[in-house]
């Protein structure tokens, strides 16, 4: 392995202005700001720390692809470049939530430890090497940790770290202990030479258990049945940008770290999705998502609170997104990336105007939305492009998200596994127009409760609902600025 | 004929310009929609001036839209789209007037209304099978805002039954439509494209992708046994949206059952036709007789739509260029009738009385109230009937005629329907309209109502007189349609499905 720390420098500049930021974010709260008020600590803190995404997307474009850096421990192929400007804008936005959220009490470390998990985002859609995918993955569990239990004087948010960290921590070893067996036995933490040695040695048991582990953690990360439990809850409890931030950049980021794992890296073992006996770690893929599927969307009918519905969406779409990941063999990346990419937009803004309405009063069951449409026509609208984007909709980008990850599943035969799982998806999204319409109904058709007046949105946030709106309408008009970027 | 596309744009752009327009005014939002609708009415009317009928699709707009997916923005016209496309023209624009009444919201009301309308067109122009998807489901989330919002009895179950039925119908659609892409392997969704590819599927492969696509579409047409949500969704609905939804949705169904199910799966077809034909004359008859015993106005309105959709239905499982025709005619026939008996039992009677309950409407002269009304319903329920002179007498016979080519004991226990059909208009009239209640005694003045407006009487003119024209002269679309069968696209469903 060569050394080639230039080499490493240069690529990850973006990481590092993100970093640096982290830094000013907290040096100059604790310098100058500590006698100020929490409005302008959390203002100045937004403001440099998205001053620093901007920098590191600015970086990340000038930078184009370097490709495989210090020798093949990290690549920044189009798939990382991809995730790292996605990661980057979910952060942005998740940032501007936060200014109309309910303030945290310590706004610097709020939002710098908001950039520690984007760095470590970005370094898990690019590693290439065992250790440090579970270093940067590390970096941002235990950021999202942190973060899930902000709001220390809330029972639900000490409850939704608490387990969120119990349940991250335990995948996190089960991944550890897949991936020293992975390193026993292939003699790497490589993953080419990985790849280059299963393909010798095939399936044995012991590799077995390794892929299984890993799956466990990446169950865990990606929030699909059975290892779903940990969501609803953290995203019930933690304050609403942290579940923002959970839903969409982390979520984004782990597919890009797992799918790199399992198709670059393990796809000697990848066995026949038809063939369950056969071994490989497809089939058990596609078990999850079948059972996330299902799960999700049935779970979501019982829901009453806006949150856990939310969560239980985010087990559903764990499910297809988990489908893309079994197409990514036929089709590559783009599917899955656009439907990452815009379910993390859409699922942002949706707890982006929780957060508004929290504020305003509260937002705890569905019917606290009841009179959106009075007490806020435009967050109503925002809200409804959101819900109908997870709906899959059309002309919304939710809806393209899909179309791309079917067709490329269908591709894997009809008749097949991948075909059942596929319809049995396209079916189930009938099931989960009804509760997408429950919130909207109470956002657009109920009158507003007593003692609720008109909802103010702090203009930056505003803005940022506008975006957010913005980039899930344009990228249903014109899909295939994001599908055609690899 | 280039100018068809602006139908979809000016509706969705009317759309945004009255929600903001709502804000202020009401009044406003309502003259917006109303020049929207009737601008795009008049759009498809000079389009249908220079309109030559021809065998096959006119492109009239085409461009690359997701290379990567195949998927391009085609939108192309023949007779057949032509007809419904001014349809939608004459409905959208008779719905704003009799919606002229909507005080509450009505900027959202009309946005919601013209963005129906736009999804409409567009499902009517594309020659996309994607496209027509994307349209298609664009027309489906409207409504159940429209009817949960500004309905009545029952709404919010009537406007969720109504979407989930038509979701699911869409389901079922996109499923068999990916199913057919990913097997034709020539990564183009364009249906002729689709439709040459298709021939070369297993006979096997097309009963099945046929079945999903066919009954995802016959879902939003109103096929029994999937029928429920017909009568409820269109009770629920306000005037407009009824009219709009029996009057121009439904054909959404039907339209896709012609354009995408058929011709692409003919072998499908012939396996399932006895299914459908069989299923289609239950809905006519079944249809019939529940309307011939409910007690409210708009549930007799609805269930006869279901009965007269099961004609369309019908006429498209006989699949001869005759039966086909006509069901083409019977969409625009039973969207322009269906379209004036929502408007006169909603809106004129609805609105007035404040109840649609047959006993209690018998028990007022409603004729002496509302001769207006009275008139309008005598009209059109003839019209319904299928009265000689009025467009539902061509439209039925010519199916009739078609069907009994493919097999006579359809068209024999169809026929019966036009029987129960008479009987239910029949009933409904008399009970709703020449009741008792002013017998020798003149009105008290407290049952004097609010009288019909203008606004009204010109949609009813409007309607009325479209059904008229195509009664005594049905050539005038027939003309249209006849060519746009002769098309190859066509060809394997009239040779396959016919005898």
């Amino acid at each position: 392995m060569t050394a080639d720390y230039s080499g490493l420098a240069g690529a990850v500049l973006p990481e590092a202005a993100l970093t640096l930021g982290a830094l000013i974010v907290l040096g100059v709260d604790l310098v100058f700001l500590r006698r100020q008020s929490l409005a302008i600590r959390l203002r100045f803190a937004v403001a440099a720390a998205a001053l620093a995404v901007v920098a590191a997307i600015a970086l990340t474009l000038k930078g184009g692809a370097p490709g495989e850096v210090f020798g093949g421990v990290l690549i920044f192929d189009s798939l990382a470049m991809a995730v790292r400007l996605g990661v980057l804008t979910l952060v942005l936005l998740v940032l501007g939530i936060s200014l109309g959220a309910p303030r945290p009490r310590r706004p610097a470390e709020y939002v710098a430890i908001m950039l520690f998990a984007a760095v470590g985002f970005n370094l898990m859609a690019a590693a290439q090497q065992l250790l440090l995918a579970f270093l940067a993955l590390e970096l941002a569990s235990l950021s999202l940790y942190v973060l899930a239990g902000f709001d220390k004087s809330r029972p639900e948010s000490v409850e939704a770290a608490l387990k969120y960290f119990l349940f991250g921590g335990v995948s996190a070893a089960f991944l550890l202990f897949g991936f020293s067996l992975i390193y026993g036995l292939t003699g790497s933490i490589n993953l080419p030479q990985i790849a280059a040695s299963l393909a010798q040695q095939g399936l044995t048991p012991l590799l077995a258990v390794a892929l299984v582990m890993v799956l466990v953690a990446f169950g865990f990360k990606a929030a699909a049945a059975p290892f779903h439990l940990w969501a609803p809850d953290a995203y019930q409890g933690a304050p609403a940008p942290s579940a923002a931030l959970i839903a969409s950049a982390s979520k984004l980021a782990g597919l890009a770290l797992f799918v790199r794992l399992l198709w670059p890296g393990f796809h000697a073992v990848a066995g026949n999705i038809a063939v369950v006996s056969g071994g490989g770690w497809l089939p058990v893929v596609a078990i999850l998502a079948g059972a996330s599927l299902l799960l999700g969307n049935i779970g979501a009918l019982a829901q009453t609170n806006v949150r856990r519905l939310l969560a239980y969406s985010a087990i559903a779409h764990a499910g297809a997104l988990l489908l893309g990941v079994i197409a990514f063999g036929v089709a590559g990346p783009a599917p899955l990336f656009y439907y990452a990419m815009t379910y993390g937009v859409a699922t942002a803004g949706a707890f982006g105007v929780i957060a508004v309405l929290e504020r305003a009063g509260g937002c705890d069951k569905i019917t606290d939305l009841a009179g959106l449409h009075r007490r806020s026509p435009f967050l109503a609208a925002c809200l409804a492009v959101f819900i109908l984007s997870l709906a899959g909709i059309p002309p919304l980008a939710g809806f393209f998200g899909k179309l791309a990850v079917f067709a490329a599943a269908l591709q894997l035969g009809a008749g097949g596994p991948a075909g059942w799982l596929t319809f049995a998806a396209i079916f189930l999204s009938a099931v989960a127009l009804y509760y997408y319409l429950v919130i909207l109904k109470q956002a657009w058709v109920a009158p507003p409760a007593e003692k609720t007046g008109p909802v103010a949105i702090p203009l930056v946030t505003a803005f940022t609902f506008l975006a957010a709106a913005a980039i899930i309408v344009l990228a249903g008009l014109w899909p295939s600025f994001l599908l055609d970027f690899f | 004929m280039s100018l068809l596309p602006w139908t979809i744009y000016l509706s969705f752009g009317g759309a945004v310009l009255a929600l903001g327009a709502g804000a202020r005014s009401a009044a406003a939002a309502r003259w917006i929609a109303l020049l929207t609708a009737a601008a795009g009415w008049g759009l498809v009317l000079v389009a249908a001036v220079g309109f030559a009928p021809a065998a096959g699709l006119q492109t009239v707009a085409d461009g690359a839209w997701i290379p990567s997916l195949g998927v391009r923005y085609h939108l192309a016209a023949d007779g057949i789209s032509l007809t419904l496309l001014t349809l939608t023209g004459l409905a959208a624009t008779a719905g704003v007037l009799f919606s002229w009444n909507v005080e509450e919201r009505t900027g959202e009301f009309f946005a919601f209304y013209l963005t129906l309308i736009g999804g409409v067109y567009g499902v009517f122009l594309s020659a996309d099978a994607l496209l027509f998807f994307v349209f298609y489901e664009i027309a489906i989330v409207p409504k159940y805002f429209l009817i949960a919002n500004w309905g009545s009895t029952n709404r919010e179950y009537g406007a969720m039954k109504l979407v989930l039925y038509s979701f699911a119908g869409s389901a079922l659609v996109l499923a068999g439509l990916l199913w057919a892409y990913v097997a034709a392997g020539s990564h183009s969704f364009d249906l002729p494209d689709l439709a040459a590819a298709a021939m070369h599927f297993s006979g096997s492969e097309q009963v099945k992708m046929f079945a999903l696509v066919f009954l995802g579409f016959a879902v939003l047409a109103g096929l029994f046994p999937f029928h429920t949500w017909a009568p409820t969704g269109h009770v629920a609905a306000p005037t407009a949206a009824s009219m709009l939804l029996a009057g121009v949705v439904m054909k959404l169904g039907a339209y896709g059952c012609l354009r995408v199910a058929l011709p692409l799966f003919p072998a499908g077809l012939a396996f399932w036709q006895p299914v459908i034909a069989w299923l289609a004359v239950a809905g006519i008859v079944y249809g019939g007789l529940v309307a011939l015993v409910q007690d409210d106005f708009k549930f007799v309105i609805g269930y006869s739509s279901v009965s007269h959709m099961g004609f369309v239905l019908l006429g498209l499982a006989a699949a001869n260029a005759r039966a086909l025709s006509g069901a083409v005619l019977q969409m625009f026939s039973h969207g322009v009738i269906a379209g004036l008996l929502f408007a006169v039992v909603g809106r004129m009677v609805y609105d007035r009385m404040h109840t649609r309950r047959l006993d209690e409407l018998h028990a007022r002269p409603l004729y002496r109230l509302l001769p207006f009304a009275a008139g309008t319903f005598v009209f059109a329920g003839l019209a319904s009937m299928g009265m000689p002179g009025f467009s539902g007498f061509p439209a039925e016979l010519t199916i009739l005629i078609g069907v009994w080519q493919t097999s006579p004991a359809w068209a024999a226990v169809a026929a019966l329907g036009v029987l129960v059909a008479a009987a239910f208009t029949v009933r409904v009239m008399q009970l709703a309209f020449f009741g008792r209640g002013g017998e020798g005694t003149a009105p008290p003045s407290s049952t004097s109502l609010p009288p019909i407006t203008l606004a009204e009487k010109l949609g009813a003119v409007l309607l009325l007189g479209a059904t008229v024209v195509i009664g005594l002269k049905p050539d005038l679309l027939l003309n249209w349609i006849t060519p746009a069968l002769q098309s190859p696209f066509f060809e394997a469903v009239l040779k396959g499905g016919g005898q």
